[in-house]
């Protein structure tokens, strides 16, 4: 298994290394198309990678294989709250983008854009069979809801988080267990005897804690009086 | 004034408003022209320019490229090409370097003044093809003007924009024209386009310049690029160091911010550096680095830059009347208002904006930022209009599809763009709403905002979690930048609100205030009492 995953790593860096070496070369299409589905399967990502692909569909559309922008784009959801998902679709024409399966993706990525997760998993569940194909999706939209929780609660109220995880009772508790013993989560009753998450102070859900920026003057600005004060 | 924020070819590019040309009887009307007739002007110029050129007199070559060059153009050559390569090619020994950059200048005339044929198109690749050979291969000894080589790589961009508008226009095409583009399928292609500007930066190693510059081993900003203790030519670093910019215009073209961003990133804009040297350098660089930022959400980003650029035209625009470039910087710093004022509407940081900025943004856009700020159609509009007169001119790079029935689909790349930015402002569209109540109130129930929102709580929480989303932009590391001037957290069922309120810089005033009376005591004294 180790040793896989090194071969992995070096076959990584060698497409990695392609790309930077050869950015608009036609030539290393197929070893790109090659390197999505081996994202696929060993769950990494290349944002780079991905954008020379769809550059090199762009400058040649006859070559353009849907089922493959389809993986990137589903990687790209994966990464939000990364704006990945724009970045694709700003090198994907219009056509292509009426795919049945693509318009299926772009529905989903302005569900989770607007953080509307009930109307986002209701959606995800009947297009099972096109995000089955992509390991990690659930958990990888899962981290994006818990981040965008966390920038906007202090105390989150138990059934706002199982509506943006999409997991209910007892997977719930044990995957709060999970997170009060791994992330700092603390479980508390709120006024209604419901459960509530107190999450990880940080300094977007406690902006007092952002740095104050300080009123410093760069050295250069004050040499300039120097002659005066002399 | 309607008229121009239509989106339409490259003709709108003031560049190509012609001249009028009723009034003056100017000397070369079109019937007249002779590319073999040489007048007495041009071969002094040619002589010249060539012999300042072999003796590396930068500050001549200089006067001439920039000066004498627009001046014979608006007196001899306002409707005419100058006289062709072969014509002058006597009188400075034949030298093919210099034949090419006469040429590269030749053909940059046309493009202003004229409309070129497509066969004219190709050939000005060819000369660039040559030109770009030369430098990457040859020996190349010169020492040319920053301007000059910093026009080359714009102009050599420009260029491949144009073509990929005009062959993208196949409706109107003469058999002729068709013929040429199928003949000459490798002229501009993009993988050239590209690959020579990737070149010319790898090949000049401008990279490893600027890193052993930050680590004192190198002077490269503080000679402006030019070499002038050992006198090895500037053409190549120079021409490799612009070529970073060319690519961050031509990503910008194609709709990859990211990649067009980080073929930037060596330049570390946050400096002075050779980038804002030339000003036509400077205002492209931040033009496309902030409408990249814009497209990637960074709006903070974007109004932080546009804002330094716009105050730093605003101070200096002066200087550049008689600059052949004068219109293009006006059009440029139109745009930046317009694109600012977009930011600005999606983000409000007025803070940011430095007062000058602001009041010619509200001389300007007011009344369209308030129709912004309320989302429903007309705000739509606005946001569409706007764009489109401030966006770069998207290309469709691929080859055209020469067979029958020929469309014209030179539009499609920019109503992609157009179509993308707009649903994002859609996604966005409830976030001023929802800022307006907040900045009202310290703590406010889910339920009484959602009330005054007029939707239910499911609703408005994920209102408040988009608006959280939205305001905070990932930079390039992954890294969370907030972004937003009205923040808020939510304990359990309440919102407390955290307006971030801008810190005064005393310190910088009482800077400014003690120079400024200094000077005015300097005054004073010099005053002598009669």
């Amino acid at each position: 298994m180790g040793r896989e995953q090194q071969q992995q790593q070096q076959a990584a860096y060698t497409v990695e290394q392609l790309v930077a070496v050869n950015p608009y070369n036609p030539d290393i299409l197929t070893d790109l198309e090659n390197y999505v589905n081996e994202q696929v399967s060993s769950q990494t990502y290349s944002l780079d990678a991905n954008l020379c692909l769809l550059r090199l569909y762009q400058f040649e559309p006859g070559r353009m294989s849907v089922p493959i922008v389809v993986r990137i784009l589903i990687k790209a959801l994966m990464a939000m709250p990364a704006t990945d998902f724009s970045l694709c679709l700003f090198l994907i024409p219009e056509q292509v983008q009426m795919e049945e399966q693509i318009k299926t993706l772009i529905v989903l990525s302005h569900y989770l854009e607007t953080a509307r997760f009930r109307q986002f998993w209701e959606e995800a569940a009947k297009n099972r069979s096109t995000l089955e194909v992509v390991p990690g999706f659930e958990q990888a939209i899962q981290g994006y809801a818990i981040h965008v929780l966390s920038l906007t609660y202090q105390k989150v109220p138990r059934p706002v988080t199982a509506e943006a995880i999409n997991i209910e009772g007892l997977s719930l508790d044990k995957f709060l267990e999970y997170h009060v013993a791994n992330s700092g989560w603390v479980l508390k009753k709120g006024h209604s005897r419901s459960q509530l998450m107190v999450l990880p102070r940080n300094e977007f859900n406690h902006p007092e804690l952002k740095k104050n920026t300080v009123d410093g003057m760069p050295f250069e600005h004050v040499t300039r009086i120097f002659p005066i004060l002399s | 004034m309607a008229s121009s924020y239509d989106y339409d070819d490259a003709s709108l590019d003031s560049r190509h408003t012609r001249p009028p040309s009723a009034g003056q009887g100017s000397a070369g009307t079109d019937q007249g022209y002779d590319p073999n007739f040489v007048p007495d002007s041009v071969k002094t110029f040619v002589v010249h320019l060539y012999r300042h050129i072999r003796e590396k007199n930068v500050y001549e070559i200089h006067q001439m490229y920039d000066g004498s060059f627009q001046r014979l153009s608006d007196r001899m050559f306002r409707e005419s090409p100058w006289p062709s390569v072969e014509a002058i090619a006597p009188y400075v020994d034949n030298d093919h370097v210099f034949c090419l950059l006469y040429r590269e200048m030749w053909f940059r005339h046309l493009y202003a003044r004229l409309s070129p044929t497509g066969r004219q198109r190709v050939e000005s690749w060819d000369n660039y093809c040559s030109l770009f050979s030369v430098v990457l291969h040859g020996v190349v000894n010169m020492q040319l003007p920053n301007q000059w080589l910093w026009d080359m790589v714009d102009e050599f961009v420009y260029q491949f924009q144009s073509y990929c508008q005009y062959r993208a226009k196949l409706k109107n095409k003469t058999e002729e024209e068709l013929q040429l583009l199928r003949q000459y399928d490798q002229a501009w292609n993009v993988y050239g386009v590209l690959n020579y500007l990737q070149a010319l930066v790898e090949k000049s190693a401008i990279t490893d310049v600027l890193e052993r510059e930050k680590e004192g081993l190198e002077q490269f900003a503080a000679t402006d690029g030019y070499d002038y203790e050992g006198g090895t030519s500037n053409v190549l670093k120079m021409l490799g160091y612009y070529s970073m910019i060319g690519l961050l215009r031509v990503h910008c073209l194609l709709g990859d911010y990211h990649t067009g961003l980080k073929c930037l990133a060596p330049i570390d804009i946050s400096q002075q550096g050779v980038y804002n040297v030339v000003i036509g350098s400077h205002i492209s660089t931040i033009y496309h680095y902030g409408f990249a930022n814009l497209m990637l959400r960074r709006y903070v980003e974007a109004i932080r830059e546009f804002n330094k650029i716009l105050l730093y035209i605003l101070k200096y625009k002066q200087f550049h009347q008689k600059s052949p470039q004068y219109d293009q910087i006006l059009k440029k710093n139109e745009q930046m208002y317009a694109l600012l004022a977009i930011c600005l509407s999606l983000c409000p940081q007025n803070n940011l904006v430095e007062e000058n900025v602001n009041s010619q943004l509200r001389d300007k856009y007011n009344e369209k930022m308030t129709k912004m700020l309320r989302y429903d159609d007309e705000a739509y509009a606005v946001y569409d209009e706007l764009f489109t007169y401030a966006c770069p001119k998207f290309i469709t790079p691929s080859a055209p599809v020469l067979e029958e029935p020929l469309t014209n689909y030179n539009q499609d790349a920019y109503r992609l763009q157009l179509k993308l930015f707009l649903y994002e402002v859609k996604q966005q569209q409830l976030l001023s709403g929802v800022r307006s109540f907040l900045k009202l109130y310290s703590t406010i129930s889910i339920g009484k905002l959602a009330a005054y929102m007029e939707v239910d709580e499911p609703t408005l929480r994920t209102i408040l979690m988009t608006y959280k989303h939205k305001m905070h932009a990932v930079d390039g590391d992954g890294k969370i930048i907030p972004n937003a001037d009205v923040d808020f957290y939510i304990s359990e069922d309440i919102v407390h609100v955290v307006e971030s309120k801008p810190t005064k810089r005393y310190g910088d005033y009482f800077l400014r205030q003690i120079l400024k009376f200094e000077e005015m005591i300097g005054e004073l004294d010099r005053i002598k009492m009669d």
